[in-house]
């Protein structure tokens, strides 16, 4: 719908503007905090003019903690989260729309129930999963042996890249998303593929993957930005200090009881962790708003 | 060349819905045969079992002799152009054209030296490097012919090639089809519903109606001597007109309400059984008023100029069906006008009324055991 009223138009752009000042807000006092002494920060009320402190927060930030390490430890996660879900959900999506086997409707269906089911609400049993992988390996073999065989097996992913990422990359949305991309494509290209001699893999990385690189694309940024906001998660599965992530390492720069509320240093350290993700939309947008809007034909 | 043979063809899908009723159809070598009929006739399932992309409920398919019910698409050495071409979007034509030979392993040289060919007879030689959304309609559609010629298949299936186009177009594309078939001399299986081009491309003809063929033959034929009062609505345009009658005591008239048309030969069938008579609008022709040839006069309702023509509708025989009458457009006709019409005995067509299926007459059932 395209109206053309002047009073309409300045009425949208007064809500954006507003819209878009209530996001950065908070973004920009992180901002001028981070460039301020720790005095001036703490004053009240807090200086709205960013100061000139900015460089040596930054530096003073990095420094407290390992951010170096945490940010690559939360580059690996985030990327491996990213790109684990897009493999596996775009698989599944083509199991479930391009072949006719058995259960495939409760195999859908089981996929699109796991929807509700995110890590804060399994998180003890997976825990106990990544702690010793084999648990379920172990648990399967006592109970058909009737508890005659007592295995002792292990297999730690606890501090382990494996261990932040594996049980992360099951993703219900993105397998429901390509699924509903993948029928907007018309049969006939399939059987025309089919005619072409090709197999059902061939068609898929020769077809069905280059048509769908826009919705990559978006799933990419969105899935990126959900792995590097876990916190809970890592939290719990890495206890060495070289496994931890920039989330993490934030957390532990809160200023505590009785010592100096440094929140300049802080804020310079939440500039640094989100850094990466706002590179990543900058970078990807154009795909990222096509692979959204419009559908590609 | 090979021919294609269809024995005890049957195709029931899931959940019971019968597309194909038992057909046995022989695609001679080097023909084209059309399938004619009207939407969920059948014709398109039928098209898709020869292609593999659908799977036999009972029956055979051979090509060139080979039972291919079994055989993947890709491995029945067939080509296939769909209704709305299905070109790869991402590829270039160039890609379209060599992906199939790509994925049967045709050595490079052999790729390039098809594409330039397919590409030469097409004249889509400076579309190779663009995208199917660079090209226009027609451009699309030659550019799905060439993804099957290069692969020099056994076989050619058309869905409906042509439908996406505009008129004008279609008219233009059906050209060069035809000559395009003249040329390579492929046996092709060719799925439409509309009649002008079943007509004017096919070798045969098959008309289907409800999974079942009603009539194969050669197009005059199939339009001269429709086996079916089915076949012959279908085709022909504007549609025969039928009125209900009754067949003769001497079985060489056919009593109508008010009048008797006679046949001038006798016909089979039962003397006094229900009966449709046909006549087709071309075969209607203007008399005097007096004529003793008349066999009614038509009440103008309507009247249609199309240039060449000039259709007329109104009432003819009875009080209830419209009949339509085709005169040459020079006519002069006006609503409230009435015109006496004759027709020439050997144009009429004479139905059982239950069956539907065509009473020869004796002359044409002579013909027939010679």
């Amino acid at each position: 719908m395209i109206e053309r009223t002047p009073i309409l138009d300045v009425l949208t752009h007064v809500l954006l503007v507003l819209c878009i000042a209530l996001v950065l807000l908070p973004v920009y006092l992180a901002f001028v905090a981070a460039t301020l002494p720790v005095g001036a920060v703490n004053s009240a009320p807090m200086p709205w003019l960013p100061g000139d402190q900015l460089f040596a927060n930054l530096a003073t930030a990095w420094q407290r903690e390992d951010l170096g390490r945490q940010l690559f430890n939360s580059m690996v996660m985030a990327s491996g989260i990213a790109f684990g879900k897009i493999s596996i959900s775009i698989l599944s999506a083509f199991a479930i729309t391009y072949f006719n086997f058995p259960f495939r409707k409760t195999a859908f269906a089981l996929i699109f129930v796991s929807l509700m089911l995110p890590v804060e609400v399994r998180i003890v049993p997976t825990y106990e999963v990544t702690a010793n992988a084999l648990t379920p390996f172990i648990w399967l073999i006592e109970t058909v042996t009737g508890g005659m065989v007592d295995i002792r097996l292990r297999w730690n992913l606890l501090n382990t890249y494996e261990g932040l990422i594996l049980p992360l990359i099951a993703s219900a949305t993105a397998t429901f998303l390509f699924r509903q991309f993948f029928m907007t494509i018309p049969d006939e290209l399939a059987e025309a593929a089919k005619i072409d001699s090709a197999t059902p893999l061939r068609f898929f990385f020769d077809i069905l993957l280059p048509l769908s690189r826009t919705n990559i694309a978006a799933l990419a940024v969105i899935m990126f930005i959900f792995g590097w906001n876990q916190y809970l998660w890592p939290l719990l599965v890495t206890t060495e200090e070289n496994m931890n992530t920039i989330v993490i390492g934030l957390n532990r720069m809160m200023p505590s009881m009785d010592a100096i509320p440094e929140w300049n240093v802080v804020m310079a350290g939440a500039l640094i962790a989100l850094t990466p993700p706002v590179l990543v939309i900058l970078f990807l947008q154009r795909w990222f708003l096509k692979g959204l809007v419009d559908s590609e034909k | 060349m090979p021919d294609v043979e269809l024995q005890g063809v049957r195709k029931v899908y899931a959940g019971g819905v019968v597309a194909i009723e038992g057909l046995d159809l022989k695609i001679e070598d080097g023909e084209l045969l059309a399938l004619l009929g009207p939407s969920g006739c059948g014709k398109s399932t039928l098209l898709r079992l020869c292609a593999g992309l659908e799977t036999l409920t009972a029956g055979d398919i051979r090509i060139g002799g080979r039972v291919v019910n079994g055989l993947e698409p890709g491995e029945r050495d067939i080509a296939m152009v769909f209704q709305n071409y299905a070109l790869y979007p991402h590829m270039t034509v160039r890609q379209n054209l060599a992906y199939g030979l790509k994925n049967r392993r045709t050595p490079g040289p052999e790729i390039d030296r098809r594409i330039a060919e397919a590409a030469r007879i097409l004249q889509i030689e400076e579309l190779l490097d663009r995208q199917p959304r660079q090209l226009s309609g027609g451009q699309r559609q030659r550019v799905a012919m060439g993804r099957a010629i290069v692969r020099e298949p056994q076989v050619f299936l058309y869905d409906e090639p042509l439908s996406n186009l505009d008129a004008k177009l279609r008219a233009h594309a059906r050209l060069e089809l035809k000559k395009l078939q003249q040329t390579l001399g492929t046996t092709s299986l060719y799925v439409t519903h509309d009649q002008v081009e079943a007509m004017t491309m096919a070798d045969r003809l098959v008309v289907m109606n409800a999974g079942v063929a009603q009539q194969v033959g050669r197009p005059m034929e199939v339009y001269a001597r429709p086996e079916t009062a089915f076949v012959a609505g279908f085709i022909g345009s504007p549609a025969m007109n039928f009125t209900a009658g009754t067949l003769g005591a001497d079985r060489r008239s056919v009593a109508l309400a008010g009048t008797t048309v006679a046949l001038g030969t006798m016909v089979q069938g039962e003397a006094g059984s229900a009966v449709t008579l046909g006549i087709r609008p071309e075969h209607l022709l203007p008399t005097r008023a007096d004529g003793q040839d008349a066999i009614g006069v038509l009440e103008v309702a309507l009247v249609e100029p199309l240039g060449a023509d000039l259709l007329v509708h109104g009432r003819l025989f009875d009080e209830t069906e419209t009949s339509t009458v085709r005169l040459p457009g020079s006519a002069d006709a006006r609503r409230g006008d009435v015109i006496p019409l004759a027709v020439n005995p050997a144009d009429l067509h004479v139905f059982d009324a239950a069956s539907g299926r065509r009473l020869h007459t004796i002359d044409e059932d002579r013909k027939a055991a010679a």
